[in-house]
């Protein structure tokens, strides 16, 4: 069973006919190319496949497709405008708060969304924050330093 | 050449493709045509199967092909085994090594829960797992081998008819005289503790894509492994094509832990399916797949002894030891040795007597994660060793400061040999100075006051220690190639592949300094058979030794040809050029400077000349590492337990640790605390449970907890720098070590926190209903 959807990703209108059991995280993937959205547990655990549903994170794999029909969707590949690194972006690497880089798209997306809501947070709002999304790299110490070093960049 | 890179906190290279979602992972790669595969999995942790009925599946929309073992059976061949004991060991001690013989898609048997008993192949992936479910089996369930313990006793079921028992490898060894030594000790402790079965559990699942083209004959797979040439290998023996027709690809890898090391059954099924369908086939790992059928690791048991003087000093070790290897042994002695050759770590011991039994369950194969054995045994060994200083009235600082080795008894021999053969010696470190240093750093002496009165208001903090010694960097050789383009930019190849190390960035600086030339002119390839002929992979903490030392000498050999023909050129003597930031100048005379896309070019012939030199600006090397070179740390965990709700909370984690030569401090410090994270996890949370039908409990991420930046707590690191004498850069391995110490130093603490209860902490994870259980059971006492 099949239907069409009409979704904004990235600022880019998309048109599409999709099964109605194919998952948000697999259209984005699958059919729109957009690889940088990544599966770690296909059950809402480990949280590498959040991404922003107007403006707020959500797991893309919990999600069907069909569910973001009208909405405005932002994945990682739409964080850096113009070409330019996101604030985030580039906290990230100055930290070295990434290492196999699987889980980065959702946790910057995740904490994009908490400093629009929460500009100065103390390190323990951004843990609770990352608590929502599992690395099994770095041992989450360089990613605090990076949000926290974001938060103060964006800071007016 | 100066040291300019080198030692330098630079940025990672390979960053903005990951941050930007431009990271090409295996799952990432779409090929015109491509199929895709689902697996059916054994349910039953030990079944004959008779047939596999096919016809309804093979009937279902978008199915291309169904595969059982009769369909495969010419392509079959035993998965490779590793861990034959080398020269030198095989000598000196009597294994009993009995192999299992695993084959990709099981011939009528499944020994363990997620054994592949049929492959479905279809033009989604959602259409293949349709199919997998609508195949019929009829099952003959078998007795499970579960305990591990139990299973090594002769009267056990067994899982292979034709042994007499269970245990796939064993041996005993002793060094000195244990016996003796007990018989004059003064006090001897005996006590059984149980590591569980955990695991590396990478976000990014496995994953092969594989294809053929009938035009070159080639096959190309792209396989999220840490071993790309042991891959290569495998096929090549598997499908009777020579190694140069297998181009296999790891490219981005999220996350290996040793996981991602070993030789999997999809590895060869993926490929045979693109091979006989003519078309691309991809398998996609999912997290329930990844968690009954990737391999596991750690499960333990060690009942030890220590014998010891009243004032603390050890005498000896005795030691029976067990683990579980789940249902087949394609590790040999790896394992088991490992644990017996990290036992006495640190401490000044002479006397040791152990006996080993490596068992077979029908539960899923276990590997190498992070540490290998070594948290294992640090676990039992500094256990054992605290719960001694509590018998005789030390403080667990003391007790270690009277054992460890001083750096003026380095370089120490044990007297026996490690794994590859060679006589196990210390080659550099301080032990004693690492144990200062943690206890400074995390304020020991201090604490000792604060928990006194913490105690006294119903808080109970606990600070527990453990320190290891870790042979790094197993050779014999990781294979590199360096090559110049025209404009003098430099690509570095290697086996060794990234799995999140940062190989970009530290092979970059070891290869720029070499050559004298720019980080960002060095283009470094991990992971393509392709690019570099010979190699052996990123496992064992041994990237850094093997290819940094391989990269290094191929680098220098090209640096020598770069200065012959710059010598032509600029008709100087060799020994007086100096090759800096790309340009060759003579030593003293700046202005002489030439790029060295000019010395390139100048080689090669134009119609009005010859070249100064042969155009040859490549170099390959496999720089032969015949043994380990020795890590070390010391960790410090301050803690607090509530006794009302056994949660344990970390407060201050220390590690102040060597692991030689540092190439990046940034990359160095990531690497600690992405491995005390998972030891964190081995301490407290993770464990793959199975009931007693051999069926795996914890099959999701809502049940294995994989710590959360809420249960990791800030790491401080002290980096002590004793240069490995054994290779050209001096450095040591380090990817494990953070892993080896945290479930020793937590289980330290904590008992150290309830010491007015007097708990005993023999088994991880320690987890909150474990603790209140043994706090429950002092209460009553």
């Amino acid at each position: 069973m099949t239907r069409v959807i009409r979704v904004r990703v990235n600022d880019q209108a998309h048109e599409r006919q999709v099964e109605v059991r194919r998952t948000l995280a697999d259209f984005l993937r699958e059919d729109l190319d957009l690889t940088g959205t990544h599966l770690g547990c296909e059950h809402g655990v480990c949280g590498a496949c959040t991404v922003l549903l107007e403006g707020e994170p959500v797991r893309a794999c919990l999600l069907l497709a069909v569910q973001a029909d009208g909405a405005r969707v932002t994945t990682v590949e739409g964080l850096a405008a113009g070409g330019r690194l996101h604030p985030l972006q580039e906290a990230f690497r100055a930290h070295h708060a990434l290492q196999c880089g699987y889980c980065t798209p959702g946790i910057l997306l995740t904490a994009a969304a908490f400093l629009a809501e929460h500009p100065r947070p103390a390190r323990e709002q951004i843990r609770e924050m990352l608590a929502g999304t599992l690395c099994r790299c770095t041992g989450y110490q360089f990613i605090v330093d990076a949000v926290a070093a974001a938060a103060q960049a964006m800071s007016p | 050449m100066g040291a300019r890179y080198v030692g330098a906190a630079v940025a990672r290279v390979e960053d903005p493709r990951y941050l930007r979602g431009e990271a090409r992972y295996v799952d990432d790669i779409k090929l015109p045509g491509l199929l895709h595969a689902a697996f059916l999995r054994s349910p039953h942790a030990h079944a004959r199967f008779r047939g596999v009925d096919t016809a309804r599946a093979a009937a279902m929309p978008g199915v291309v092909r169904v595969f059982t073992f009769a369909d495969l059976e010419p392509f079959l061949k035993p998965l490779p085994v590793f861990g034959a004991p080398p020269p030198g060991l095989a000598e000196r001690i009597r294994f009993t090594i009995r192999p299992t013989v695993q084959y990709a898609l099981g011939p009528g048997i499944a020994r363990y829960a997620g054994e592949i008993v049929a492959m479905v192949v279809a033009d989604s992936r959602a259409r293949a797992e349709d199919a997998a479910e609508a195949l019929e089996v009829e099952w003959e369930p078998l007795p499970a081998v579960v305990e591990m313990v139990a299973a090594a006793r002769p009267e056990s079921p067994r899982l292979y008819p034709d042994w007499p028992d269970n245990v796939a490898v064993g041996f005993t060894h002793a060094i000195g005289d244990a016996d003796a030594a007990f018989g004059a000790a003064d006090v001897v402790l005996e006590e059984r503790f149980r590591i569980q079965r955990y695991v590396g559990m990478p976000i990014e699942p496995r994953g092969v894509v594989a294809a053929f083209d009938r035009r070159d004959g080639t096959l190309t797979t792209w396989n999220s492994t840490q071993v790309p040439h042991f891959v290569q290998q495998g096929l090549a023996t598997a499908l009777g094509l020579p190694p140069g027709r297998i181009r296999v690809v790891a490219p981005d890898v999220g996350g290996g832990f040793g996981t991602k090391a070993a030789g999997y059954p999809e590895d060869a099924l993926i490929p045979i399916a693109a091979l006989a369908l003519g078309r691309p086939v991809k398998w996609s790992e999912d997290r329930r797949e990844h968690m009954m059928a990737a391999a596991h690791a750690r499960h333990q048991v060690h009942e030890i002894a220590l014998a010891a003087r009243r004032d603390g000093v050890i005498l000896a070790v005795r030691d029976h030891i067990w683990l579980d290897l789940g249902a087949y042994s394609g590790w040999g002695i790896v394992l088991p040795y490992n644990t017996v050759a990290h036992l006495l770590g640190p401490y000044r011991i002479r006397n040791l007597q152990v006996e080993v039994a490596a068992v077979v369950t029908n539960k899923t194969p276990s590997a190498p994660y992070r540490g290998a054995g070594r948290p294992e045994t640090v676990f039992a060994m500094d256990r054992a060793v605290d719960c001694l200083a509590r018998r005789i009235g030390l403080d667990p600082a003391e007790i270690r400061r009277r054992n460890y080795l001083g750096a003026d008894e380095l370089p120490w021999d044990l007297g026996m040999p490690y794994r590859d053969g060679n006589p196990l010696v210390y080659d550099s470190g301080d032990f004693r100075s690492a144990l200062e240093a943690a206890l400074a750093a995390a304020g020991y002496a201090e604490f000792r006051g604060a928990q006194k009165r913490l105690r006294e208001r119903g808080i109970y903090q606990g600070i527990g220690i453990s320190g290891y010694v870790e042979g790094t960097g197993i050779g014999p050789f990781e294979g590199a190639t360096v090559r110049l383009d025209l404009a003098g930019r430099v690509s570095v190849a290697t086996g060794a592949a990234s799995a999140g190390q940062g190989h970009e960035t530290t092979f970059a600086q070891v290869a720029a300094d070499a050559l004298g030339v720019p980080l960002d002119w060095v283009t470094v390839v991990g992971g393509d058979t392709a690019a570099v002929a010979f190699g052996v992979g990123t496992f064992a903490s041994r990237s850094a030794v093997n290819a940094g030392s391989s990269v290094h000498e191929a680098a220098t050999a090209v640096r020598a040809k770069l200065v012959r023909a710059a010598a032509r050129l600029l008709e100087a003597a060799p020994e007086d050029l100096t090759i800096e930031d790309g340009r060759v100048s003579v030593r003293g005379a700046p202005g002489s400077a030439v790029a060295l896309a000019q010395v390139i070019q100048a080689s090669l012939p134009t119609f009005a000349r010859a070249g100064v030199a042969a155009p040859d600006f490549e170099a390959t090397a496999c720089h032969h590492v015949p043994t380990v070179t020795w890590a070390s740390a010391v960790h410090v965990v301050r803690l607090q337990v509530d006794p009302e709700t056994g949660v344990v909370t970390l407060l201050r984690y220390v590690v102040a640790h060597d692991c030689g030569k540092v190439i990046n401090p940034r990359i160095v410090d990531g690497q600690v605390h992405g491995g005390v994270a998972q030891g964190i996890g081995g301490a407290l949370y993770e464990e793959l449970v199975y009931d007693e039908h051999g069926q795996l409990l914890t099959g999701s991420l809502m049940d294995y907890l994989v710590p959360t930046a809420m249960e990791v707590p800030p790491i401080e690191t002290v980096h002590l720098e004793y240069p490995s004498p054994r290779n050209p850069l001096g450095v040591k391995g380090l990817g494990e070590g953070g892993a080896i110490s945290p479930p020793a130093a937590i289980a330290n603490a904590i008992e150290d926190a309830l010491e007015p209860w007097g708990v005993r902490v023999t088994e991880t994870p320690v987890s909150p209903a474990r603790l209140l259980a043994l706090i429950g059971s002092r209460r009553t006492a």
